[in-house]
């Protein structure tokens, strides 16, 4: 990992951000150079000098076997674990440091990703115990900590599986083939005739056998495979199938550890009062009736970030003492007076229209065909809309937290529920101003990610802390915090023009864009919007359509940006979509068929990319392609009963199809409007991500997008008032119940192709099919989100 | 400071803590039962609920000075080896994503079963409202509390 010298929070570098104009940024050019590039190291470690020095084996793993993985012993204190380190140490075979085999046949598979419900600590390990042959009920699932030795754990672009698929079942058939050539070896027969199948090799020919764990020893002296070949696909065992959740006893009986419950001996709890705005500073404070709050010990003033705070700690005054609400009744005493700063100018408000006025007018173009002026001025009918969606937050279910404890010898171990642990032990040892091998990161499970956790301000802040009053310390966040301070998804506007024929058929297209970029959170005097975050459903509209014209308008930002699951896609998907419901509703035609129309014939768009995919896919063996957008809404409209259904008074249904993340994914809602209310009655998801290795983590991804979906589309929306967020918690900023949510029905395309991602795709077309299912119902178009009705 | 004497999953617990110390707290980060999750501090989310002489309660709204000698339950006491129909059927149905409202899903769908053991789809929805998932589980939330409540029947 390259650093700055200059002091910039993060490795902007790496990043792909120039750190002086920003304007490079993409987020995902990390997943390019860190991800595909990278490959899995193989090494063989079973030499026990190797082993020693190895991160796995020293650090503290806490994390226990298949089906307890996460749980503390008898309390969550995390330093009390560790039994499985040593077995795992004691094993006699590690052909690389993902696995571990030991003598009694258990099989020990380092998850390096980070779990936050995604389903990676249940689809990764099957994954390499099925290159393996390994039995799955013998497979223990250990945690890593952050380390570079694992190659790229940067949980984010869902490309856990995508990125790596291949990568894993190396590191499971290099295990697999070390094992077969030592049974050979040991009977003296060619290892091709030698045959491995669930924990055992075989030579059928003379009828031997044997165990696993009794071939560990004599496979760890056998050369490492460079390349071995994997199995073939009719003999995958756990690949494709339901496989059970890792974790499910551990929380179901609330014995699974998330950040929030790391206990380490001698630990305060600490919680930061920020400044209401970015970039403000402290004028003055008063803490004397704070240090007479039972249970308070002190209060550390942090030093303030800037107005472009990167993942760097926020600053404040944090509040240091016995017990978390000791911590929070302390903040609730604290006196500060704080210059807001420029930020103090901003108002949702008056901000949308100014995103509003910079869609009205031309715009940078980022993709242009043919002369959509001129088709305008030629067409027999023209339509235009303007949208838009506001800030949204997060709001994992688990606040931002994290452990640190500063040691005397300089070093800093933290504990944390983060996305990317090895982002995080850059950026706190470079708030530490210490070398990167000085801070370990063990990653928790988390209660949530959503792409909030990606960002280490929260793991920062508990380093500064303990470092101040040297003692582990635990950070909390309160929800306010969590909603008031996280880096929001962006607001933005959208105006889109679209030129027909006489027969109907759009032969122009017009779609401008203007939101804040991520960039600006890393540098200042952002206006524009990244190629990257461009090419999350605007730049790649897939419709056949000859004129078009893709702009891109000005924004600056006042808040801190960041990426929110499906990021950019959420804001052009929905308008895109929308905006193709109306098309169709202005020409009279069905909306799904006017749809198929849009996306054309099945064809590859790869053309759409000189270089690479936006997503770093593999393009040559996986095109961008609208034969997958086509089959995927065709499905979804037939599963559905789309134009067989006989739909009552104020029920209506609606249709939307996009691609992201590698993969395509079709919603068909149908609604029912009454008393000037919507309630989704409901959903029909398909979803093609090529080849897919835990159908059900798959299907509860496509669940849990919908959720999500219909929570922003419903409810989702965050304003500011003199640079500060109005909203604090759930009672106004409020998540979909379970009374709201509709009866639900998942397809999964059966694909030979590579895989896709799954985390994200689900989401962006969520609330287009929900506001085409209104328009619908209710002849009128949904423009805004949240949804209000006409 | 004050000293009380809480009833934990039938375990008494001796406990010197501020008079308006939430429960929830208590639990946490004195006791150290981390399974009540702390999700918003205002009563919203249900991610901190327990159950107060069986009844479902949000650990985040009670002070320790107002438990008295109510019996607690949190998600470590709802069954002795974690085999509560509920957590089975968590377990088959693979419920959780990120997990971390589920003990206050379970606790609420435990004690609906007792008043409810024949729940409605209505009912559930009802009831389970009150508590909130950003993951979105709610499908399979209502679906294994029908099966849960098939094998309290039997």
């Amino acid at each position: 990992m390259k650093k700055i010298s200059n002091g910039l929070p993060f490795m902007l570098e790496a990043l792909g951000i120039d750190p002086v104009t920003g304007t490079k940024f993409d987020p995902f050019t990390h997943v390019r150079n860190n991800g595909r590039d990278s490959r899995t190291v193989i090494l063989n470690l079973s030499r026990r000098s190797f082993l020693k020095t190895s991160a796995l084996a020293g650090g503290s793993v806490f994390v226990l076997g298949l089906g307890t993985g996460f749980r503390a012993q008898d309390s969550p204190d995390v330093m009390e674990t560790g039994t499985r380190e040593e077995a795992v140490s004691d094993s006699e075979f590690r052909p690389n440091v993902f696995v571990a085999l030991h003598e009694n046949g258990d099989v020990f598979i380092v998850n390096s990703r980070s779990e936050m419900g995604q389903g990676v600590r249940s689809s990764i390990p099957p994954l390499i115990a099925d290159e393996m042959e390994a039995d799955l009920e013998r497979v223990h699932v250990l945690q890593a900590d952050g380390d570079a030795m694992y190659g790229d754990q940067n949980t984010d672009g869902s490309t856990s599986i995508r990125n790596f698929f291949d990568d894993w079942r190396k590191a499971g058939a290099t295990a697999r083939v070390m094992l077969v050539s030592a049974a050979a070896a040991d009977w003296g027969v060619p290892a091709e005739e030698c045959e491995a199948e669930n924990h055992v090799v075989y030579h059928r020919a003379s009828g031997r056998e044997a165990a696993y764990g009794d071939l560990a020893r004599m496979a760890a002296e056998q050369p490492v495979p460079e390349d071995p070949a994997f199995k073939p696909r009719e003999k995958w065992r756990y690949i494709g199938k339901e496989i059970r959740g890792t974790d499910n006893r551990d929380i179901a009986t609330g014995k699974a550890v998330y950040g929030l419950d790391v206990k380490v001996p001698g630990m305060l709890y600490a919680s930061v009062e920020h400044c209401p705005t970015i970039g403000g500073t402290l004028i003055s404070y008063d803490a004397a009736e704070t240090l007479k709050v039972p249970g308070v010990r002190e209060v550390v003033s942090l030093p303030l970030a800037s107005a472009s705070p990167g993942f760097g700690s926020l600053g404040g005054l944090a509040v240091v003492a016995e017990n978390t609400w000791a911590a929070f009744q302390g903040r609730e005493k604290l006196i500060a007076e704080w210059d807001l700063g420029d930020n103090a100018s901003y108002e949702s408000a008056a901000y949308r229209e100014t995103l509003e006025a910079s869609v009205k007018a031309p715009g940078k173009v980022i993709r242009k065909t043919g002369d959509e002026a001129a088709a305008f001025d030629s067409a027999a009918t023209t339509i235009e809309a303007s949208y838009y969606v506001p800030m949204l937050a997060h709001t994992p279910m688990e606040v931002p937290n994290a452990t640190a404890w500063f040691k005397d010898d300089g070093s800093c171990e933290c504990w944390a529920p983060t996305q990317d642990a090895q982002g995080a032990r850059a950026t706190v040892a470079q708030t530490l101003e210490i070398e990167e091998s000085k801070v370990t990161i063990h990653i928790t499970l988390l209660g949530g990610g959503f792409g909030r956790k990606s960002k280490p301000d929260f793991i920062c802040e508990a380093a500064l802390i303990s470092r101040a009053v040297g003692a582990p310390v635990k950070v909390t966040w309160k929800r306010e915090d969590c909603i008031q301070f996280d880096y929001f998804h962006s607001p933005s506007a959208q105006y889109l023009k679209a030129g027909f024929d006489e027969d109907g058929k759009a032969v122009s297209w017009l779609h401008r864009t203007a939101f804040p970029s991520i960039s600006s959170t890393f540098a200042p005097g952002v206006k524009y919007a990244s190629e990257g975050e461009l090419n999350l459903g605007f730049t790649t509209v897939p419709y056949d359509i000859p004129n078009m014209s893709c702009e891109n308008g000005e924004a600056i930002a006042h808040v801190r940006i960041g990426w929110l699951r499906s990021v950019c896609n959420i804001h052009h998907s929905f308008a895109i979509n929308a905006f193709a419901g109306e098309m169709a509703h202005s020409v009279g035609r069905d909306q799904v068929e006017y749809l198929l129309e849009l996306l054309g014939p099945s064809r590859s768009l790869n053309d759409m990319f000189p270089e690479k995919g936006p997503y770093g896919e593999n393009l040559e063996e996986a095109p961008y392609h609208t034969g997958r957008l086509r089959a995927v809404l065709e499905r979804a409209a037939r599963e559905s009963g789309w134009g067989s259904q006989a739909l009552g008074p104020g029920e209506g249904m609606g249709a939307a199809v996009h691609y992201s993340f590698g993969s395509y994914v079709a919603w068909v809602m149908r609604v029912k409007v009454e008393n000037n209310t919507v309630r989704v009655v409901r959903a029909d998801g398909v979803i093609d991500c090529g080849t897919y290795v835990n159908a059900d983590r798959v299907r509860a991804q496509m669940e849990g997008n919908l959720v999500f979906g219909l929570t922003l589309a419903f409810n989702g929306r965050i304003t500011a008032t003199n640079g500060s967020i109005n909203q604090s918690n759930f009672h106004n900023y409020r998540l979909l119940r379970m009374e709201q949510t509709p009866e639900t029905h998942i397809y999964l395309t059966e694909s030979e192709m590579i895989p896709g991602g799954v985390g994200e795709p689900g989401l962006p077309p969520v609330s287009p099919a929900l506001t085409n299912a209104i328009l619908a119902a209710t002849g009128s178009p949904v423009r805004e989100l949240p949804v209000r009705l006409a | 400071m004050a000293t009380y004497v809480l009833t934990v999953n039938g375990v008494e617990h001796s406990v010197e803590a501020e008079p308006k110390m939430p429960l929830l707290w208590v639990l946490r980060d004195v006791i150290g039962l981390t399974g009540t999750k702390y999700g918003c501090g205002i009563g919203q989310c249900g991610s901190c609920t327990v159950l107060l002489n069986g009844s479902p309660g949000r650990s985040c709204q009670r002070s320790i000075s107002s438990i008295g000698d109510e019996r607690i339950t949190t998600i470590e006491g709802l069954s002795e080896s974690g085999d509560h129909p509920l957590q089975v059927m968590w377990d088959e149905l693979n419920v959780s994503q990120c997990g971390f409202c589920q003990p206050g899903q379970i606790l609420t769908a435990f004690a609906m079963l007792r008043s409810r053991p024949n729940p409605t789809d209505a009912d559930i929805d009802r009831e389970m409202s009150r508590n909130l998932c950003r993951c979105g589980t709610y499908i399979r939330i209502k679906e294994a509390i029908k099966q849960a409540a098939g094998l309290v029947e039997d």
